[in-house]
């Protein structure tokens, strides 16, 4: 047995592919952080108070590992949708009865979506309370709270896409809000100046349209499928990125 | 009561009540930490301090606690997903306006808001006054301590305004919207039947009509606007005094910038509480009547 996992760990193809051996050394500990894409996210090595779950809650990287849920399962989820009227809420009705596990995996869809918007909150909370913004991480404070907003959105524009009532109305209501924008929303305050009309304010540059249609469905999904995720991913990018940079997880100085 | 039942096991609102188990939990976490850290002797904190700022390896300590939580989650997030659907109504229907027609939950904080102000405010203003503060609030906290760790006693008055606005204006809010607002955004206690025909005969008034002075009248106008210009200079004034004599120290580093910036962000979250209050006391509906906007 050992021989043939020594032949095996010996090839020059395992060792293309896996740079060290295991050995516990403090040299392959930090190998196995340094050598692995996604994990050398991770310094090598990490203050005490930084591993710790009553200092971080791990908020930051529960929504994160939420945020790769989401990904997978709506990948999933875009196999079965089309973002047409037509067709749009009669897919989900065959999610839910002639799908495999097609409820399931919309269920988890929706719901670690709720709960991101959940985490993310207490992740500024903790983040607050430890007063991790201060000097040298005010600019990733700043990163943070436009992922905050992306995050609002990504959800926002996800709650239309089943196009039952629910979720018709809860975007019909919250776009109203932009019709009040002032200056660019018709019913704003100050609207006039400009010239501002049900056609051409902001809420028609959202839906496509001056009432939730078919237009509003494509551009919930695009934003929700493509354009969101994307500027969302860039930020989060910086974002870990500066909490190292920044001296890595924040402590007393 | 069977009402709330209904309202608790509305699918979406499993959230929130699971958002206000963990908001709850996790309140108490922060401030148990903060207030044992503040009991701890500066010997003590020291030596723990020096302890803690060791380095251990990522590989095996982080990267273990991070795989278990990511199981954890899994499990729970895929038990949610077993014992409750996700919520899925009839076709939509724009002919078809249900009573109440609610926002997401995230959003019914704002939606409540709609409620005290006009939807420019409420849902324009408001918004990016809270997107602009949170993002300023490193650049005008300029207190040094409590950098990195749990602690109330080295920054009462920051922690004190933020948990005001994240859980008083934000969370308290969004637990109204959800649990005590039905048909007509009427208020309903969670064990009143949810009654579509109800009407509240309720006559707002405007704050100068409380002086008989008519809020649409050039008098009522030049009023009307100078409680607003008042609230917000004799209180960005008196609270300059007061730092100018009991904390010269401190408003000398804030700078007039920064002091005209957060003093600004404190009187209108202190402002919107108290429209609040003045709505739901005595009915008034506008401060200031303009043939542009109203506040
Ligand atoms: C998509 C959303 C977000 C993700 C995935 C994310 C992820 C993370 C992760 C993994 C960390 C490492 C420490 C930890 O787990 O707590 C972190 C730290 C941090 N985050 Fe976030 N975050 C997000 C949103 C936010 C928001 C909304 C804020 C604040 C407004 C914020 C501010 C910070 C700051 C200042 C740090 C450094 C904290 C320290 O050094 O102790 N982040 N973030």
């Amino acid at each position: 047995m050992r021989n043939i996992f020594k032949y095996i760990t010996e090839t020059q193809l395992w060792k293309s592919i896996f740079r060290h051996d295991y050995e516990d050394t403090p040299r392959n500990r930090a190998l196995q952080i340094l050598g692995n894409v996604f994990l050398h996210l991770h310094p090598a090595r990490i203050t005490r108070l930084g591993v710790k779950l009553k200092h971080t809650w791990c908020m930051g990287g529960i929504t994160f590992f939420l945020f790769i849920i989401l990904t997978v399962t709506g990948v999933l989820l875009m196999f079965y949708y089309r973002p047409t009227v037509a067709d749009a809420y009669w897919d989900m009705k065959d999610l839910e009865f002639t799908v495999r596990f097609g409820l399931l995996l919309r269920n988890i869809h929706r719901w670690a979506g709720h709960l991101m918007v959940i985490t993310i909150m207490l992740h500024m909370f903790r983040v607050f309370m430890t007063g991790s913004y201060k000097p040298p991480r005010e600019f990733n404070w700043v990163l943070g709270v436009v992922l905050l907003v992306l995050t609002l959105l990504l959800s926002f524009t996800g709650y239309l896409l089943p196009w039952d009532q629910l979720g018709f109305w809860a975007i019909t209501v919250g776009t109203n809000m932009a019709r009040a924008a002032p200056v660019i929303g018709h019913e704003g305050p100050l609207g006039e100046i400009i010239g501002t009309t049900v056609y051409n304010d902001l809420r028609f540059a959202l839906l496509g349209g001056s009432q939730v249609g078919a237009n509003a469905l494509l551009r919930a999904y695009v934003w929700h499928c493509i354009g969101i995720p994307i500027i969302a991913i860039v930020f989060m990018a910086v974002h870990f990125w500066r909490v190292r940079k920044d001296g890595g997880i924040s402590g007393p100085l | 009561m069977e009402n709330l039942l209904k309202i608790v096991s509305k699918p979406d609102n499993v959230a929130i009540i699971i958002m206000m188990v963990m908001v709850g939990f996790f309140v108490f976490f922060a401030f148990f930490q903060a207030l044992k850290n503040d009991r701890k002797k500066a010997s003590a904190k020291e030596e723990k301090n020096k302890l803690e700022k060791e380095k251990i390896h990522t590989w095996p300590y982080l990267a273990r606690k991070e795989f278990l939580v990511a199981i954890l989650v899994v499990v729970i997030l895929l038990a949610w997903s077993i014992f409750v659907d996700a919520p899925l109504e009839e076709h939509s229907n724009p002919n078809l306006t249900p009573n109440p027609a609610k926002a997401p939950w995230y959003f019914l904080g704002l939606q409540e808001l709609l409620v005290y102000f006009d939807p420019w405010i409420a849902g324009a203003i408001i918004p990016l006054l809270i997107i602009a503060g949170l993002m300023l609030i490193p650049y005008i906290d300029i207190n040094p301590r409590g950098n990195g760790y749990f602690t109330f006693a080295e920054r009462k008055f920051e922690i004190l305004i933020f948990c005001f606005g994240f859980l008083v204006l934000w969370i308290f809010l969004i637990i109204i919207g959800v649990f005590m607002r039905g048909p007509g955004w009427l208020w309903f206690w969670p064990w009143q039947e949810w009654d579509p025909s109800r009407v509240v005969a309720e006559i707002n008034v405007d704050l100068t009509q409380l002086i008989g002075v008519n809020s649409r009248s050039t008098p009522g106008f030049l009023i009307g606007g100078s409680v607003i210009i008042l609230y917000f200079s004799v209180g960005m004034i008196m609270l300059y005094l007061y730092l100018r004599k009991k904390k010269p120290n401190l408003l000398h580093k804030l700078g007039l910038t920064r002091y005209l910036i957060s003093s600004f962000l404190l009187w209108s979250m202190i402002g919107i509480a108290i429209k609040i209050i003045m709505k739901l006391t005595l009915n008034i509906k506008y401060i200031w009547v303009t043939p542009w906007f109203n506040i």
